[in-house]
């Protein structure tokens, strides 16, 4: 390496101000350390560092079933557990071709939509707490009740409801399942203004937001940024439009696209993808069939057929991919997870560039990102 | 001309901001509906969980002290993290032959993440969920349990007529 090359690599000096955010630092939700290098408040430059809970979820799938693996899915990204079980599920049920019930289709479906909604409600709470707005957490922790109510009806747990097994679902839904989700969305459709002139209107926030952080739409490809992190640079990454799953070919929503790539384009992303949600919730729920069952005729071992399966979904915060390789066992003999927070938290650091320290939360909370989805 | 313009637009408009938030801050401080907050411990009494809540896992017993395991270990097969351990023993049934029988239900709740397959795969019904939710203990084995009760037995099958 010449001398140019080496001053590349080491991009910290002497002089510098090293100061350490995080493991426990409140705004990065969990424990992440980032490692910020500062030239009195701006921000020269990011590292963050990851694997504080790492708990070798890849290689423990090894030694589970494809049935006991689902739960170990749910702990990744547990905002949408519900969205992640159902990768793995679908996974595994085109590799052995069975046909699922219309039924479950659908109330697979809804669940994401409710799992999606409960997940941008909590980051809308702590978006807004991030950045010194405290009473938007109370809010948003208010109507995220309400959908977390269905779950416990439902499935007897409020985050982690290991519900969905290879085949469909592990018990039928509540008899009051529709009727409930019908009130939420005409709950939370009451509600929707109050977000607005709470945060979306605020003109501290606008300062707050505006212009930090652009990510422009070549960026965002290049570090595979998905989710409402990419729609928000006009990366058009819907896995539900690009490559739909389960039901979303049947029901009309938007893909949600705004072009600036600054964190305000990022929030209003996700505030405009609640109100979609509600449009396909309300689509699905009146569709919803009332008979057919709530699982596939299954084997009591699943034995994958040997090859190679990957399937994709549409999680709260991206594109999540399961990727299995099979010796025609009754255990995986490699499973992959790609996880959306893993390659969004990577371009934090060039966001975060140049910028003051206050900016670099601001940056974060608008990222959505969840940390054991990156430790895994 | 335009700065100052600018300036003054810009005080209106955040001032409008903050006063349409607190608007919304205000109109729930003076009639805020429904009230969400639950008065936890105090409602102890009138607090009723879920039917399906997932609290721990618990082996009904009736009356007559027994329950419906016949130990046969399928539940601790399924479980990904070994919370369970059978321990089984010999007794003679009514023809005098020694059959298989369960001596300890052990499971393990600082183990178990509520991925209800153990119910799930019961062939007997023999598990099902409780909806006790207060775990805190200072000790851990405290979490350890034997679920069949001491000197139960295995209830008979009822003769479908
Ligand atoms: S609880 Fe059910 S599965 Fe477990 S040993 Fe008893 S009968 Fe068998
Ligand atoms: S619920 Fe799951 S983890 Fe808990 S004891 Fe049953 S099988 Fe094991």
């Amino acid at each position: 390496m010449n001398e140019e090359a080496v001053k590349k690599v080491i991009l910290k000096e002497d002089e510098d101000y090293i100061i350490n955010m995080g493991p426990q630092h409140p705004s990065t939700h969990g424990v992440l350390r980032l490692e910020v290098c500062l030239n009195g408040e701006t921000v020269k430059h990011m590292t963050p560092h990851i694997g504080y809970i790492h708990r070798g979820m890849e290689k423990m799938a090894e030694f589970n079933t494809y049935k006991q693996l689902i739960h170990l899915t749910d702990r990744m990204d547990y905002l949408s557990a519900h969205i992640n079980n159902e990768a793995v599920c679908l996974a595994v049920e085109n590799a052995l071709e069975v046909e699922v019930p219309e039924r479950v289709q659908y109330i697979r479906a809804i669940l994401d939509e409710l799992s999606r909604v409960a997940s941008h409600h909590l980051w809308w709470s702590a978006f807004g707490m991030d950045l010194g707005a405290l009473t938007t957490f109370f809010y948003g922790m208010r109507d995220r009740e309400k959908v977390l109510a269905i779950f416990e009806e439902s499935f007897g747990s409020r985050l982690l409801h290991s519900f969905n097994t290879p085949g469909g679902l592990m018990h039928d839904v509540h008899p009051n399942f529709r009727k409930h989700t019908r009130e939420f969305v005409k709950y939370f459709r009451k509600k929707l203004p109050d977000y607005k002139n709470l945060l979306t209107d605020n003109i501290i926030f606008h300062n707050r937001t505006k212009g930090i952080g652009v990510m422009d739409k070549e960026m965002a490809i290049n570090y595979g940024i998905t989710g409402p992190s990419g729609r928000g640079s006009g990366f058009s990454c819907d896995v539900r439009k690009v490559a739909p799953y389960g039901v979303y070919d049947k029901v009309v929503f938007r893909e949600i696209l705004y072009p600036e790539g600054d964190s305000f384009a990022r929030y209003k992303v996700r505030v405009d993808e609640m109100q979609e949600s509600l449009n396909i919730l309300e689509q699905l729920v009146d569709d919803m069939p009332e008979e057919g069952g709530y699982t596939a005729k299954m084997k009591p071992v699943i034995k994958l057929p040997e090859g190679e399966y990957f399937q994709r979904v549409e999680a709260a915060r991206g594109e999540f991919g399961v990727f299995i390789v099979s010796k025609g066992e009754k255990y995986p003999y490699r499973i992959k997870f790609r996880s959306p927070s893993f390659s969004n938290l990577f371009v934090l650091g060039p966001l975060a560039k140049g910028g003051i320290i206050a900016d670099l939360v601001a940056i974060c909370g608008s990222l959505d990102l969840v940390i054991p989805d990156i430790d895994r | 001309m335009n700065s100052v313009v600018r300036y003054f637009t810009d005080i209106y408009k955040g001032v409008t901001s903050l006063w349409t938030g607190m608007k919304v801050t205000g109109k729930y401080f003076i009639s805020p509906g429904e009230i969400v907050t639950e008065q936890y411990p105090e409602n102890r009494a009138t607090l009723k969980m879920e039917d399906r809540f997932k609290g721990e896992v618990i082996m009904p017993h009736d009356e007559n002290n027994q329950h419906k395991c016949t130990g046969c270990g399928i539940c601790e097969v399924n479980c990904p993290n070994g919370s369970i351990e059978i321990i089984t023993k010999k007794v003679p049934n009514e023809q005098g032959k020694m059959v298989r029988a369960i001596d300890k239900h052990i499971y393990h709740l600082s183990m178990c993440t509520f991925c209800e397959l153990c119910i799930k795969t019961c062939p007997f019904d023999a598990i099902t969920w409780g909806q006790d939710f207060e775990h805190a203990v200072f000790d851990r084995t405290r979490l350890t349990r034997v679920l069949n009760r001491p000197g139960s037995s295995l209830k008979k099958k009822e003769v479908k007529s």
